[in-house]
């Protein structure tokens, strides 16, 4: 390497991926930002051109203005929404890890349960529904177990898998120390499935937000109490088309705060060891 | 030589049996003969190799040894009766098979801590046997900072902290490099002669088998069977001075016609593999 002036003297190769680096690390950020802005621009324009009514396209501006005049009652509702949301994560994790590492004990309860589970995944929340209102009287319950069933599922599956990827040489290794049936779970299998779990959990997180605003839109809460979902079915009956957006538009930011959360965690977790964490750093 | 280790000589005779084979088979439920009829003296203080073509069975009998799979006939005879602790084993395999997520440190601490024993307990045996395989400094790092033979030290590390009496080893440094293999091959030689445990070591390379061992065991295959037993009587310690001596190329040829033979020996048309 040749140094002049203590900079790296670089051929016209090297200095072109620098330099193309260098670019794309900005324009992983500004790109994204100026079509953003550029796409709110053309909505505020196209509603000044066509002169659309406000109930119909409100303008941007607008949206922006309901959120901060209607903050009190948004925000109330955002938090119910996300007390829903994140109660039936929380169940989501207990019963999909509780579930797979059951399943993990015993080849037979795996075979008699699994095709429970997925009967539970694939028949449509919505058509559910209707019998969860008849046998469930309370509110919170009836939300609460229907974001739980679109939200379980994978993490249920993708822990499962993760339980029983473990290298075989290291399960032998276990034998041959003697390890107790719980060593094996805890020093072995929980975290070889770390990286599985965590997969599942970014998938379930988005699914707990969506199974908790569907689960409102079909039980068709209103009142006082009640969240986002029903702030917009409210605002669709009376046209407050502004408001319907400022809902929406808080329900978008809220899934999307869950997935970074959501990354940044599996990041952390498994940036020293684990291959998907190391291409993010390089 | 001044402060050279006292030569020691091979395994004799004259030490006592650790482990004998008596007739041991072991056939798998797809009808596949992978051992048939072994009989296997292994000796106190041994460093004892199989050395044989794939499918000879030899990572099967070092299972069975290992008590991960148990014989269809015959029987394994731990000094005269009985079966050995399973803490007087320890086994290397193939790959280094380290916990991804553990660092190095906490990795040797595995067999002591399915033992019951706490990190801070356990820390001389550790820092210690580190030191041993020359991975001091390197205590928290995790595997994947690691290269291959440093992660086979690590290995190594793993299976010697719990001083067993008895040392398997599944063709452990096989996919390493030359270089690597070598300077391994006299660490864990030095390894050896330092705490006289018994060793069993698969390998597919005379060249390895006669460098480390006091005895060879030639393997055939189809059934898997012992097919012959050489002595290698080179003494210890065997350095860099022994691998390129004429007597070491004359033992490592007279193995290789052994294992030209065993190879030639199995019946029916010969396939590549298992």
């Amino acid at each position: 390497m040749t140094v002049i002036d203590g900079t790296l003297k670089l051929d016209a190769e090297e200095a072109r991926r620098v330099r193309q680096a260098r670019l794309e690390r900005v324009g992983r950020w500004v790109l994204p930002l100026a079509i953003m802005i550029l796409a709110i621009w053309l909505w505020d324009r196209i509603c000044v051109w066509n002169e659309i009514p406000q109930y119909i396209l409100p303008r941007p501006g607008v949206v922006l203005q309901t959120l901060y005049n209607d903050a009190g009652l948004l925000f109330s509702s955002l938090l119910v929404t996300l007390r829903i949301t994140f109660l039936s994560l929380a169940l989501a994790v207990i019963g999909g890890v509780g579930l797979s590492v059951l399943f993990t004990q015993s080849k037979w309860v795996e075979m008699s349960f699994f095709p429970f589970a997925i009967v539970l995944q694939v028949t449509p929340i919505v058509a559910i529904f209707p019998l969860i209102n008849i046998y469930v009287n309370n509110q919170t319950t009836k939300l609460l177990l229907c974001a739980w069933i679109v939200a379980f599922f994978p993490i249920l599956s993708n822990t499962t898998l993760g339980l029983n990827s473990v290298d075989r040489n290291l399960r032998d290794l276990f034998k041959l120390n003697g390890a107790t049936r719980w060593q094996q779970l805890r020093y072995l299998r929980l975290p070889a499935a770390m990286p599985y779990f965590l997969g599942g959990l970014k998938i379930a997180g988005g699914l707990s937000l969506i199974g908790a605003v569907v689960a409102e839109f079909v039980a068709g809460a209103t009142g006082q109490s009640s969240g986002l979902a029903s702030r917009i079915i409210e605002a669709g009956y009376r046209l407050n088309a502004p408001r319907l957006f400022a809902a929406l538009f808080l329900i978008s930011l809220t899934g999307i705060l869950i997935f970074l959360v959501l990354s940044l965690i599996s990041h952390l977790i498994l940036r020293r060891w684990h291959e998907s964490a190391l291409k993010q750093e390089r | 030589m001044i402060g050279e280790k006292v030569a020691r000589a091979p395994a004799s005779d004259v030490a006592p049996t650790l482990l004998a084979l008596r007739g041991v088979g072991k056939v798998f439920s797809n009808g596949v003969t992978a051992l048939s009829e072994v009989d296997l003296t292994i000796r106190e203080g041994d460093f004892l190799s199989l050395l044989g073509p794939s499918g000879c069975g030899k990572s099967t009998a070092l299972r069975l040894i290992a008590g991960l799979s148990t014989p269809t006939s015959g029987v394994l005879d731990w000094r005269g009766g009985g079966s050995l602790d399973r803490a007087n084993i320890g086994f290397v395999f193939q790959e280094p098979t380290l916990l991804p997520w553990a660092s190095v440190f906490d990795n040797v601490w595995l067999p002591l801590r399915l033992k019951g024993i706490s990190r801070a307990k356990a820390a001389p045996a550790i820092t210690q046997m580190l030191a041993r395989v020359h991975l001091t400094g390197f205590e928290d790092a995790v595997p994947r900072e690691l290269s291959g033979g440093m992660k086979m030290r690590v290995s190594i590390a793993r299976a010697m902290v719990t001083k067993p009496r008895v040392l398997l080893m599944d063709e452990p440094f096989a996919a390493l490099d030359e270089i690597t293999r070598f300077k391994l091959n006299n660490d864990l030689l030095e390894l050896w002669q330092d705490e006289r445990f018994t060793v069993v070591f698969v390998t597919h390379s005379v060249f390895e088998s006669v460098f480390l061992s006091n005895r060879v065991v030639v393997m055939a295959a189809r059934p898997g069977r012992v097919f012959d037993e050489l002595a290698i009587e080179a003494a210890y310690p065997r350095d860099e001075a022994f691998r390129t001596s004429p007597d070491y190329a004359a033992l490592c040829r007279q193995a290789s016609d052994v294992l030209v033979n065993a190879i030639n020996s199995t019946a029916g048309p010969h396939h590549d593999g298992h």
